[in-house]
Order: C-alpha cells, then structure tokens, then sequence
C-alpha cells in the first residue's frame, strides 16, 4: 500500500498528559509524527490537533481507531481526502547586510511575507503557507545566509461552512472536574 | 455537610459503587487511605504478599463475579509492582480499578523517595488514567474509573492520589451521571449489519462461529447458545472463549490455534463463513493471516471498532456488546442443518484425535488435569498459569459450569495462578476452587499462598510439576536443535513449602495415586497442594509452529490406545 503524508485534525481535552498519551498511541505502531500544533479550540476547554504523519492508508486508520480510545480524544478524522486550507507559519532569520537587505526584501514581497524584525546584520522573515511555499522562500532566502528557522507545522480546516472535527454536544467539556479551569497549577500541561 | 479527607472520600466513593473488597498493600504514600479503612467495616481488605498478587488476584476476582476488581498500592515500588497485573487485565479486557497513593504534590517530579511516574508508565497498558492534583477531584476521577473500567471494552483504569490530596478535606459529592464526551461506546450492533450477518448465516454452507472473550465478558452463553442452535452452526471457543459454551454441548469444537484441536484448525481452513463474536483474530488463532481462513466470508462482532480490520479483513463487521447483538441476530436467524458440514467435521474429529491420553503407567501431567476435571463435579472452578500446563488445561476443559476457567491469555503471564485462583475463591467462597499451576509460575507468585491460611481459603493448588519450564523446554526442543537451556531449576520441597504457609502439602508421582490425592484434596475442608511429580518431557500437541498457516498444524502422533479421547 502506498504511503503518503496525512493530515489528521483531533479534538482533545485539554487536560495533564493528553498529548503523552496521544503520542504513545502513534510511538507504539511505530509512526513518526513529522509536525503537530496544539491549541485552542472554539469550545472552552477543548483543544484542537492538526498532526501529520506519513504511512499506508490503513495503518493510519487503524492508528485513528486506536487515538480513540484516549478518552479525553473527543473526535478525531483524517482530512487528506477533504478539500482543505492547510497553513503552516514560518519565521525565518537571515543574515543580511546593508547592501543585500532590499534584494531580501523583494524576495519577501514575492511570497507576501513580512519583515518583522530588523537588526544590523540581520532581519527576521515571517512567511505563512503551504508547506511548498514555506520551503520556496526558505529556498530562495538561504543563499543570503539561514541563521535560524522555526516552522508551526500544518494546521489545517476542512473547506465550506462544515466544521472540520466539532464535539458533539461538547460544551464545556473541559469543566467535568469541580476545580478545573481555576488557574491552579498542574504539574505537567497539554504542552 | 461535614467535611471529609481525601481517603475518605475515596472510601465513599467505593461503598457509592458497592465495592465490597479491595486487594491491597499499604506504604507510606496511602497510608490515609489505610487510615479510613476501619470508619468502612462493609468494606473488606486482603493484604496481599506482593502487589503483583494484589492485581492478579483481583483480575481472576472481576473474571468470575463480573464485577470490577479493586487494586490500592503505595507510590514507587508498590505501583510499579502493579505493571505486570495491570498489563494482563488491559490484554484481556479484564475491568480493574488501581488506586494508588502518589507522593505529596510538591515532591512530584522531584524524584522524591518512592516516586515513580505511574500514570506515565502504564499510558500504553491502561484504559485510562489521572493524577489527582485536588481533593475535589477524587470523587469525579473514581466514578470516571469505574465508569470507564467496566462498560463499553473493559480495562483497567488507574487513579494516582498523592498523600497530602488524601488528607485535605472536602465535601463528598458523588456524581450521578459521568458525562465523557470522548466516551460513548457503542453498545447495540448496527440494524442493518445484523441483517446482512444474518443473509450470510442463511447462504453459508460450512459455517463456523469463533467464540471469545467478549462472549463471557457480556455473559452472552445464553444467546450465543440460542444462535449456534437454531442454524445449528458448530462453536469454536478461544482459550479465553472457554466457558462461553457448554462443553458437553454437541456442537462445541473445543479450542483452535497453536495448541487447539487439530480438527478445528482444518475447519477453519475448510469453511465458507467464520463468524467472529467477541475476540479479536490473535495470532495464536490465526496462524499466518495470509493463508488463514481462505475460504470464508467473515462476519465480525465486537465492542471494540479498533478490532475490526485490525487482523483480518471482514466482510461484515458488526459493532456492538456481544449479548445485545447475538439478541438483535436470533430473530433474523432461520433453522438450517448443514449435515454435511457436520458429517466432515465428525470425520476430521475421528481421523485426528488431537487430545488423546495414551494407556501408559507414567505418570502423563494431561492425565492428571483431565482427572482433576473428572473428579471436582461440575461446579469446580479453575485458574491456571502459563504454559504447557495451562494448554493442556484448556484442551481438557469442557465443562458446562460457564465462566469458570481463567487463565492469562493475551500477555500470557507466569505466576497467574495462585494469586488469580485466591481471586476466584474470594468470588465462589462456596464451591471448589483449583488452581491448576506450573511449577515454574508457581514459584513467581507463591508467596500468596499465605493468604489461604490468613483468609481461610480452602484453594486446591496442583503443581504439574515436571521440573522443567515444560513450553520453553519444548520450544528448544522443536526449533533449537534441544538445546536445553536454562529450563531446569532448583526445585524447593513444595509439600514443605505448603506445610509452612498453613495448608495441607501432597506429592504424588505414581498413578496409581492420582485419584485418592484429588479426592483427599476434594474432602479437606482447607486449602491443599498437591505436587505432582508428572513425566518430565511430554510435548504439548497439536502444535501449529510459529509464522506458518493453521494447516500446517503438526497433530498429536497417533495414540493407538487412548485411556481418554475426546
């Protein structure tokens, strides 16, 4: 079965361990996740996943069937085969001088990226979009000297007015336990 | 409302479940919980030998009541003796409540004396698990526990409460109504899946039902027996489908797989529908899936979507609690025969006994579980280790008493025996309890035997001994050119170790005695062992070797004269 990159969007409590316990799911078949972002989500107190992993079709179903059984995963869908807006961010710092610093900064305009910050020696890019196009201006800015490079990894959301993985009837999930979202400490969090 | 501490709000929260008994061991990180016992004298508490019995002993004590077992250990050591028992129960859907006493909230993740990370070190062997960081939370996270241990596919569910959290004082609230929104098993098969099964079941000509767990689990031998019936479909049981189906029943097959019944083996091979119901296409059943089952369709039930596909691929899965979906097929069901299909399963079951005991005057270890079955009527329950002993007890086993044999299957544990058959007892206080053991995973866990003394538990222990470890032994045998290594083993005097712990020590190595030591052991109103001295190097047969196709199944030689067959 051919392998390919898969887009995965989970709906998770945010609650201690979760994502050790997602992450365990996917160590114990042997996955490697290559990106996954983490944040809020609409519902208070759940949060949304984006990860992407590559593997056969099949096994990435049967991963899926097992990230269920996490209880504090509320819903989980794999959304390669939907029509998706899939995003990443970038924030990329290279070196430039005085003399080269315009010639970056058309590269940036071309790809509608942004210079947010800007030193002596050097100027910090912000660049939003697909994974090819994040790899085109890292591409096009590195002759100039690649300092530093963080990338978001893949967020992803289904096209049209559907929503992309929704809870049902999820309000306040996350308020199951009395003292939750009292601004107590836990030890560990969902990152 | 008075306010209570921690550990008893815990103890609350048991009574609201109506646990009754806990397997324990105190450290300093539950001593509060120790500390509130006494205030619950509705609740009993048997101090186990080593937290692993504790596990175990529950595990066996869920199998047969049906009700969740309840596991309390200190932090450290105390949980992470826990593993190996908790593992076993999330390998075979056993439902277990642990509870165990964290270190006091400041010292976590300090490494304090006697921590150990034990919500992050059985993540991948526990249904669920939580740290308890505030007095408020215990009572929701225990009902949660229960909740999640005991519906949808069971499992074992951990709760970590550090010290201080079990002295700090709250009000008890239980809740009514656990509401995880990532949680809702689906319980009731699909309408329009039970009706296609059931369109396959009328068109199937050599049709075959593979019975496992799930079956005793949702106590569904009733309705699985009303299926097999009326289309007269011929049952297999898996090792831990034992007790799912009467023994005597004619149309029960016995047990496939790599120690199953040859006969079965070939059916599987042979026919046109195989239908799933609650157990999840192992490997010791399957052999290699590319050549398994290559004629039938597959109907698959289970509770659990994550097993459908897993192993092999179905052509109608059902999701659903096996009791509910066998009731939802039974009207869908129409009365069938399949002669013929019957007619070549007799002659598969003539032409290779598989099971035969041979007339010999040695001392055969099958021999002796077949007569421990004969003699302890039909109400006797067994637990068993791990091995050829445990093989050799599931062969033999048909008995009509249902969900009365436990055994460690998916983790296949060493050492489950004497503590699981104390479980059993403490759930069958009045009938007859034998723990069927080997003599080398009788000395993992033997320190449990004290209990039958302390708790008055009149188990029956048989050792079949054969002072080998029997399976690897027979392993370095068939594929390791019989280099014998690291098999045999200084043997205590087991009768001696029995009289120290209190109970009553036999040693049998004649046949001749066979029968008098059982019935002894039958009669003596208190817990007994009997060491039998068994023939050291019998092989456990049929055996289907690793990585090839049921077909491949090398059967028992040819027993020219069988004291028993089947």
């Amino acid at each position: 079965m051919s392998r390919r990159l898969h887009t995965i969007v989970a709906l998770v409590e945010n609650r201690p361990g979760v994502l050790n316990k997602i992450a365990s799911k996917w160590r114990q078949r042997g996955f490697n996740i290559e990106s996954l972002t983490v944040g809020h989500s609409e519902v208070p107190g759940l949060s949304r996943m984006t990860f992407t992993v590559d593997g056969a079709a099949h096994d990435i179903e049967q991963v899926t069937k097992q990230l269920y059984k996490v209880i504090e995963v509320v819903k989980i869908t794999d959304v390669t085969e939907h029509e998706t807006v899939a995003r990443e961010l970038a924030l990329i710092k290279v070196a430039a001088t005085k003399d080269n610093r315009s010639a970056i900064i058309e590269i940036v305009d071309l790809f509608r990226a942004k210079v947010v910050d800007v030193a002596a020696d050097a100027v910090v890019v912000e660049a939003t979009g697909t994974e090819d196009k994040i790899d085109a201006i890292v591409g096009m800015l590195t002759p100039y000297g690649l300092k530093e490079l963080v990338r978001t990894g893949r967020v992803a959301m289904v096209r049209g007015a559907g929503i992309t993985v929704t809870a049902p009837g999820a309000n306040g999930a996350g308020q199951r336990y009395r003292s939750a979202g009292e601004g107590k400490p836990r030890v560990g969090s969902l990152i | 409302m008075p306010k209570l501490n921690g550990a008893e709000i815990v103890m609350e929260c048991l009574r609201k479940e109506g646990v009754d008994l806990i397997f324990g061991y105190p450290g300093g990180a539950n001593l509060p919980m120790y500390d509130a016992l006494h205030k619950y004298p509705d609740i009993r508490h048997v101090l186990v030998r080593h937290e692993q019995g504790a596990a175990h002993a529950a595990d066996a004590y869920a199998r047969v009541s049906g009700k969740p077992g309840v596991v309390w250990a200190t932090s450290g050591p105390g949980a992470t003796n826990l593993v190996t028992g908790i593992a076993n129960a999330w390998m075979d859907s056993v439902p277990l409540v642990c509870i165990t006493g964290a270190v006091v909230s400041w010292l976590i993740g300090r490494d304090g004396f006697q921590e150990a990370d034990i919500t992050g070190i059985t993540i991948p062997i526990t249904k669920h698990n939580t740290l308890v960081l505030d007095v408020e939370d215990i009572a929701p996270a225990i009902a949660e526990a229960f909740q999640i241990a005991t519906t949808g596919r069971p499992g074992p569910v951990l709760v970590d409460i550090p010290r201080d959290v079990q002295q700090q004082l709250a009000e008890f609230e239980y809740p009514d109504k656990v509401d995880l929104p990532g949680y809702q098993p689906t319980v009731v098969g699909h309408p329009q899946q039970v009706k296609k099964a059931a369109q396959l079941i009328a068109e199937a000509e050599r049709p075959l039902i593979l019975a496992g767990h799930g079956v005793v689990i949702s106590r569904a031998a009733d309705e699985l027996r009303e299926v097999a019936e009326k289309a007269q479909i011929p049952v297999i049981t898996t090792l831990l489908g034992l007790g799912g189906f009467p023994g005597s029943h004619e149309l029960n097959q016995g047990m496939p797989g790599m120690h199953g019944m040859y006969w079965n083996n070939i059916a599987i091979q042979e026919c046109d529908l195989l239908i799933g119901v609650g157990m999840r296409f192992d490997d010791r059943v399957t052999g290699s899936l590319k050549h398994f089952a290559p004629n039938a369709k597959i109907v698959h039930i289970d509770i659990d979507p994550a097993e459908i596909g897993k192993n092999v691929k179905t052509m109608v899965p059902i999701v659903g609690d096996v009791r509910n979906v066998l009731q939802q097929l039974i009207p869908h069901l129409q009365p069938a025969r399949h002669d013929a299909w019957r007619a070549r399963l007799a002659e598969l079951r003539r032409d290779h006994p598989s099971i035969a005991i041979p007339e010999t005057s040695r001392l055969l270890p099958q021999y002796v579980i077949k007569k421990i079955y004969e003699l302890s009527g039909p109400k006797a329950y067994y637990a068993t280790g791990v091995g050829q002993h445990q093989m050799w007890a599931a062969q033999h086993f048909w008995s009509d008493n249902p969900y009365s044999f436990v055994t460690s299957g998916g983790l296949g544990t060493m050492g489950f025996e004497v503590p699981a058959a104390i479980g059993v007892q403490f759930a069958r206080p009045h009938d007859t309890v034998w723990a069927i053991c080997g003599d080398g995973g009788f000395q993992m866990t033997m320190e449990e035997l004290a209990l039958c003394t302390e708790y008055e538990l009149p188990v029956k222990f048989a050792i079949i001994n054969n002072n080998y470890l029997g399976m690897v032994r027979q392993w370095q045998d068939a594929f390791y050119a019989g280099n014998k290594q690291s098999v045999r083993m200084f043997q205590p005097d087991f009768v001696k170790l029995a009289e120290a712990m209190g109970i009553t020590g036999l040693r049998v190595s004649d046949k001749a005695q066979v029968d008098a030591s059982i019935e002894a052991a039958l009669q003596h109103p208190g817990a007994v062992l009997i060491d039998f001295q068994v023939e050291d190097a019998e092989d456990c047969y049929p055996m289907m070797p690793p990585g090839v196709s049921l077909s491949d199944t090398i059967d028992q030689p040819k027993v020219e004269q069988p004291e028993y067959a089947r």
